[in-house]
């Protein structure tokens, strides 16, 4: 079974918003309609989106660290949203695993946000329905896209390439081995949703040396810094003379 | 979470008409056994009627809530998982009962569908106030269900959300027939005042134990948990949006602490206090009845308010700073 997923790793995704606009301009140009956006250009602009990157302060100052967050919805292997819908609008797909909503069946209850504890979906004040990530299911199989475009579009957005898309339960995939290599972890755990999207923590590169690095095995007088200090105006030779 | 009206009024008068359904039939029930006077037909086919209105209320209500109303008729589809599908059933199902009901006495059509050994007739409206009992608790349990059922809303995520439904429910019902009784029927009204007390005294007891309970819930779900990062001092410092969201309207009540910590002694004192004191002083002067029901309903306003700002949804981790 395909369970299409995203793994977004945190230590390389800089917080620059193109998956937002990326993802925005795609889904509000689709055959499902606008994603609707209220004010604008006012006091408080208001819209509906399907990714968002927030962000979070680790620490206190001056031992803190800015932490970007894209935040979509996990695609969740047992979504707590889906058999709560009271006319089945929302599903998860059998053959990809992807949870859709369907716009015409939707009647806008908002029951379906209530039981999804990551805050996911929104809903659209204009359209009236519910709203989610498709993971672009409109790009992903569209045959006349170039094969390397047919991935979500906050995949294709992304200029760190901190958004890595495939199949979770191919173990050979490069989301599978990044998951499972890079520490990939899923949100709120406690509540046994299993989401499909996992991040990657952000992990610091150490380089560490051991001291017989530092000494030099072939070294002929085995002591380092004593080789023979001959005078500055005097020829010297590598490895031999201390300079 | 932020109350929607149209979810308080649905919830609040259907529990009431429910629950004076129920008054009605274990009345006739009494009756039946010969433990009451039997009232005319007009007592329970106008208290029928009355049900009925308060049912439709609900229902005109409950479309408010609905972004396509249009739709509704879908909502009946997936039963089999989703309890707020089963209300969508129950509901229209319970109001044909009591409508039927109500038509049986009415019109005086109560032809005998059996007779039990020692003489006792079980007629149509009997049958129908059987089947009606029974959908009546149907409803309770699926409207509590739907919040019930919501495992990481842990204030709601509790028997008591369902008891409480049921008692709630039944006492401001009762507390009506009480009202009702008085002027239709006065030589009953101590009779359903009586159970108008016992039921919202269980109910000041089954409400009180969830506050208890709520107040000693422990979240969860941290922000360490829903973002993955093992550090003790973590701040939000942008959710991603210049303004406000759906994800900050629909799951903030807005209110103050001061707000919150008010209501609960008001909704307690005008849902439970105050209508057991009408209740117990109205046994010698009925006309207290109507008060008692008046305010014990805007009690039950303020009550399912605080059921829902009082749910905090692990969602709101996510927004808590705009910018």
């Amino acid at each position: 079974m395909t369970q299409l997923a995203l793994v977004i790793d945190l230590n390389v995704c800089v917080g620059c918003s193109a998956c937002v606009t990326s993802c925005k301009e795609w889904n509000t140009s689709g055959s499902a309609g606008p994603l609707c956006d209220e004010n604008p250009y006012g006091l408080n602009p208001t819209g509906t989106f399907f990714n968002r990157v927030q962000t979070f302060e680790i620490g206190q100052y001056p031992n803190s660290e800015t932490l970007h967050f894209p935040k979509s919805c996990l695609h969740c292997e047992d979504p707590p949203c889906v058999p709560v819908c009271p006319t089945g609008a929302s599903y998860k797909r059998k053959e990809d695993g992807i949870v859709l909503v369907d716009y015409d069946k939707c009647i806008g209850c908002k029951y379906c946000t209530w039981a999804c504890p990551y805050g996911a979906r929104e809903f659209d004040e204009q359209a009236k329905v519910m709203k989610k990530c498709t993971l672009c299911v409109d790009r992903i199989y569209d045959e006349s896209m170039a094969e390397a475009d047919r991935k979500p579009s906050c995949v294709k957005a992304c200029p760190t390439s901190a958004r890595l898309f495939g199949d979770i339960h191919d173990p050979e995939s490069e989301v599978s081995q990044a998951i499972r290599e890079d520490g990939g972890y899923a949100l709120m755990p406690e509540w046994g949703t299993h989401p499909a999207n996992h991040y990657l923590p952000r992990r610091k590169t150490k380089l560490k040396i051991h001291q017989d690095e530092l000494e030099r095995a072939d070294n002929p007088l085995k002591v380092d810094g004593q080789q023979p200090k001959p005078g500055k105006g005097e020829s010297s030779m590598d490895d031999v003379s201390a300079w | 979470m932020k109350p929607a009206f149209s979810v308080i009024f649905l919830t609040t008068l259907i529990g009431a008409a429910q629950g004076l359904f129920l008054a009605l039939f274990t009345h006739q029930s009494y009756a039946l056994f010969g433990l009451l006077p039997m009232q005319s037909d007009a007592f329970y086919g106008y208290g029928s009627v009355l049900a009925l209105l308060l049912l439709v209320g609900g229902l005109i209500a409950s479309f408010f809530h609905l972004g396509r109303p249009e739709r509704a008729w879908r909502s009946a589809t997936k039963w089999r998982t989703s309890w707020l599908s089963r209300e969508v059933i129950v509901l229209p199902a319970f109001m044909g009962v009591v409508f039927l009901f109500g038509l049986s006495h009415l019109t005086g059509y109560r032809p005998e569908v059996v007779s039990l050994p020692g003489g006792l007739i079980v007629d149509l409206s009997t049958v129908l106030g059987v089947i009606g009992t029974m959908l009546a608790f149907a409803l309770f349990i699926c409207t509590a269900m739907i919040y019930a059922c919501l495992r990481f809303l842990r204030e709601w995520h509790s028997p008591l959300t369902v008891i409480n439904y049921i008692l709630m429910g039944g006492a401001s019902g009762f507390v009506l027939a009480a009202f009702y009784s008085a002027s239709a029927a006065p030589d009953q009204a101590d009779f359903f005042a009586g159970w108008a007390i016992i039921i919202t005294m269980l109910a000041f007891a089954g409400r009180w134990a969830s506050l208890v309970r709520n107040a000693r819930l422990k979240p969860k779900s941290t922000l360490q948990t829903a973002i993955g990062i093992k550090h003790p001092h973590i701040v939000q410092r942008s959710m991603g949006a210049m303004g406000g969201t759906f994800n900050t309207r629909e799951f903030f009540h807005g209110k103050s602490a001061a707000f919150m910590r008010a209501i609960k002694p008001a909704f307690l004192i005008l849902t439970f206090v105050l209508p057991l004191a009408l209740l117990a002083l109205g046994i010698l002067t009925p006309g207290l009845l109507a008060l008692a029901f008046i305010i014990q309903y805007l009690g039950l306003l303020a009550e399912r308010w605080f059921f829902f700002a009082q749910a905090n949804h692990p969602q709101n981790l996510y927004y808590q700073t705009i910018g």
